[in-house]
């Protein structure tokens, strides 16, 4: 074989040949020739190398630089600079912009990635990145070295659970959906990720799509079902175009279609593309919005399993419950059951978000506790304050405290806390939050996303949402805290769907855990926190001030007075409470008192 | 009250978004979501449109204008009434609220003399809420037509805003 002392790789896919790549080859050729450099000096023809934005583009090895943006007129210089006299050619060297990622950055301590383990490492739009990741392998090992019923019982030991939240286990539905006779059977995907600030799924959408069409054809084949929908939410065009690039290279690679590798399995796929409705993550009504009607819930059962889209059975589960199970198929279950406690197995991926300093997007393994994750994984509280409560579940989900810090990740632990794994959004809050707030917050957005079919999530999120705000604008009165409570307990059991039986979880949560800030609202009208503007007033400290004048100037209702050099005065009936005052000035003189 | 003809323009944007994405009843939600990507909004006549180009009790498509009504009213994305040249999404929700969206919101609201949902006078900009964008970690964050905006400050809304003809 012969030996040469350089190797040049150009890339030649379509982008690169639009800029001329075979003409540089040639060139390449020519000069290499005419220097006599031909014997020593391999030019091979390659793939993408780069992002083929400035083509076309070039390796040089063993030096290894990227070359980009040349001519063929370029071609004599280069030839000469690098290969006769060994100098690199600043002027065409690939500038490596250095990509900042505030989302996911390099893997973190106690971190373990399986369902993001190719986000942001492979390129979404090419399925040939997903494959030689072992991509597709597990289907094919699924296809021709396992009966159904043998995939089914292997995500049955896995422990995989529903990382939709509620956590019912995935081979468990599976081998229902599979028993109903009735056919055909459907696959469906919930990507319908409305949960505010947890963005786990849009991540692997984007970042790895083929990993979760895979799964679905691994369901596909176990249930017994020819066909399946992605149910995608609007807000994410991204995953949807990411999702449907990824189908089209997946049936032209023979993955989705008739015939799968040859096999007589059937199967396709198709994406949905919600209008904006939060209750569409809820099963029933996601199959309701994928039959062209209004997203409104019906009454379980009939499970989807047993009769869901078009009346027939259909599979549903969460986008990161199918990413899990191609690598479940061809690691082994006893592998991804190694990870957890005894009820909970494998990882799960959070959006952590809130006063933490490293917020972002973590996979952790279950077992893991809040307190590693917090201030581990998240690198504790921001700006040296102290913790609160930790947010889990979204806005269905429960405040946790100081005390369940030592908690496992655990669906059956996190419930018995008062709270739940949820998707995965966690919102953790130092001490300036006010945990009254807090629940008028996500009141008023379960209020608002409240479909309207059935009353007590209708008329009673409204009512929770009027009683909190009352009590947050120091109205509150005694008997008020017994009344939600009531109130609650009737909306969580009386309610169709998970979305108004969650939701007064946040103020049940709050209420058992931060009974005394809801008192000190209602019998001292007092905001602890001050956060709360009708219970706080703010006040100008008369030896720190300076008499500088820069706040009476900003106050937009002239609510301070003073003169020049003297200190100044808040007149409270006139403050509006807006905090300019606070955050112009600059001698720190104005406190805020409650 | 004017009565409105339904022009060329209606009926061949609803054909178009009908070949696009089916006869079937499940279609329903694409093709709205098309039409209102068009005009900005879903028009009456579009409703009877598509109502008279998809019923068809001979294929067992039964459809009613009613229903069309009350998808286009069930969904946040799709809007019953005219709206501005461009639409400001405006993110709403905790990751965004707990690192200044407050400011951004009220910032955007003084700036257009608008409060949510409302369109200016001269139709070129509505200001609306929207559900939670998953970009939380670079809130605040806000969406302008397809362009999305992030790590917003208020000193930032006039210049973002100046780009929009």
């Amino acid at each position: 074989m012969a030996f040469y002392r350089s190797h040049v790789l150009v890339c030649v896919d379509p982008q690169c040949l639009a800029k001329g790549a075979h003409e540089i080859v040639d060139a390449l050729q020519d000069e290499f020739v005419a220097q006599g450099l031909i014997d020593e000096i391999q030019v091979l023809e390659t793939s993408r190398i780069g992002g083929c934005s400035d083509g076309p583009e070039m390796m040089v090895y063993p030096e290894g630089v990227h070359y980009h943006g040349m001519t063929t007129d370029d071609v004599p210089f280069l030839v000469e600079e690098h290969f006769l006299k060994g100098r690199i050619v600043e002027r065409f060297r690939e500038v490596v912009k250095p990509v900042i990622d505030e989302e996911l950055g390099p893997l973190r301590p106690k971190e373990v990635r399986v369902v993001l383990r190719n986000c942001g490492e492979i390129d979404p739009n090419n399925i040939e990145d997903y494959l030689a990741a072992d991509g597709y392998q597990a289907l094919g090992k699924a296809l021709f070295e396992m009966t159904p019923e043998k995939v089914i019982d292997e995500v049955v030991s896995s422990g995989l659970r529903g990382r939709g939240g509620a956590g019912f286990p995935a081979g468990k539905k599976w081998a229902i959906t599979r028993q109903v006779e009735d056919n055909p059977k459907y696959m469906i995907c919930n990507a319908d990720e409305g949960d505010p600030g947890a963005f786990m799924n849009r991540r692997v959408l984007e970042g790895d799509p083929h990993s979760v069409i895979e799964g679905m054809i691994i369901g596909g084949y176990a249930v017994g079902a020819s066909y399946g929908y992605i149910y995608c939410r609007a807000e994410y065009p991204v995953a949807v175009e990411t999702l449907n690039i990824a189908i089209k290279q997946a049936r032209e690679f023979g993955f989705l279609g008739n015939n799968i590798l040859g096999t007589d399995f059937n199967f396709d796929l198709e994406v949905r593309v919600g209008a904006g409705a939060f209750v569409c993550g809820e099963e029933t009504a996601l199959m309701a919005s994928i039959m062209g009607k209004r997203g409104e819930p019906t009454p379980r059962p009939p499970f989807p399993s047993v009769r869901g889209v078009w009346g027939k059975p259909s599979n549903n589960n969460n986008v990161e419950t199918y990413s899990n199970v191609p690598q479940i198929i061809l690691k082994g279950a006893p592998w991804y059951a190694s990870m957890g406690t005894e009820r909970s197995k494998g990882t799960k991926t959070f959006a952590v978000g809130g006063n933490v300093v490293k917020p972002g997007l973590i996979e952790v393994p279950m077992g893991i506790s809040l307190r590693e994750i917090i201030f581990e994984v998240a690198g504790g509280i921001k700006d040296g304050k102290k913790f609160k409560a930790v947010q889990t579940g979204g806005p269905m989900g429960g405040c946790l405290t100081e005390q369940h810090l030592d908690l496992p990740l655990d669906y059956e632990a996190l419930t018995q806390a008062g709270s739940m794994m949820g998707s995965g959004g966690l919102v953790v809050m130092d001490e300036a939050s006010c945990m009254v707030d807090i629940a008028r917050f996500f009141m008023d957005f379960t209020q608002a996303e409240s479909c309207g079919k059935c009353t007590p999530c209708r008329v009673g999120t409204r009512r929770i949402l009027e009683l909190l705000q009352k009590i947050c604008d120091g109205k509150g009165q005694d008997g008020d805290i017994e009344k939600l409570e009531n109130l609650c307990h009737e909306v969580a059991r009386n309610s169709l769907c998970g979305l108004g039986q969650g939701a007064p979880t946040p103020v049940l949560s709050t209420l058992k855990h931060f009974r005394h800030e809801y008192e000190a609202h209602i019998y001292e009208k007092r905001c602890p926190a001050k956060v709360c503007r009708p219970l706080i007033r703010y006040e100008i400290q008369a030896p720190t001030c300076t008499g500088c004048t820069v706040c009476a100037r900003n106050c937009p209702v002239e609510a301070i007075s003073g003169e020049r050099r003297q200190a100044h005065h808040i007149d409270a009936e006139t403050c509006i409470r807006c905090g300019i005052c606070m955050q112009v000035c600059n001698f720190n003189a104005i406190a805020v008192e409650s | 009250m004017t009565v409105q003809t339904i022009d060329h323009d209606v009926v061949s944007v609803v054909q178009a978004a009908i070949e696009k994405h089916g006869k079937n009843r499940d279609a329903m939600i694409p093709v709205l979501s098309e039409i209102n990507r068009v005009f900005g909004y879903v028009p009456r006549e579009a409703i009877q449109e598509v109502r008279k180009q998809l019923h068809d009790p001979a294929r067992q498509v039964h459809i009613a204008e009613s229903q069309l009504y009350s998808l286009t009213s069930f969904y946040d994305m799709l809007s019953t009434k005219p709206r501005g040249r461009h639409v400001i999404k405006f993110c709403e929700n905790a990751p965004c609220h707990v690192v200044g969206g407050k400011a951004i919101w009220d910032g955007l609201r003084e700036k257009l003399s608008l409060e949510n949902g409302e369109t200016t006078p001269d139709n070129k900009w509505t200001l609306v809420t929207t559900s939670c964008l998953g970009l939380c970690s670079v809130g605040p964050v806000l969406l302008i037509d397809d362009d999305m905006y992030g790590n917003v400050t208020p000193e930032q809304i006039s210049e973002i805003l100046e780009h929009y003809e």
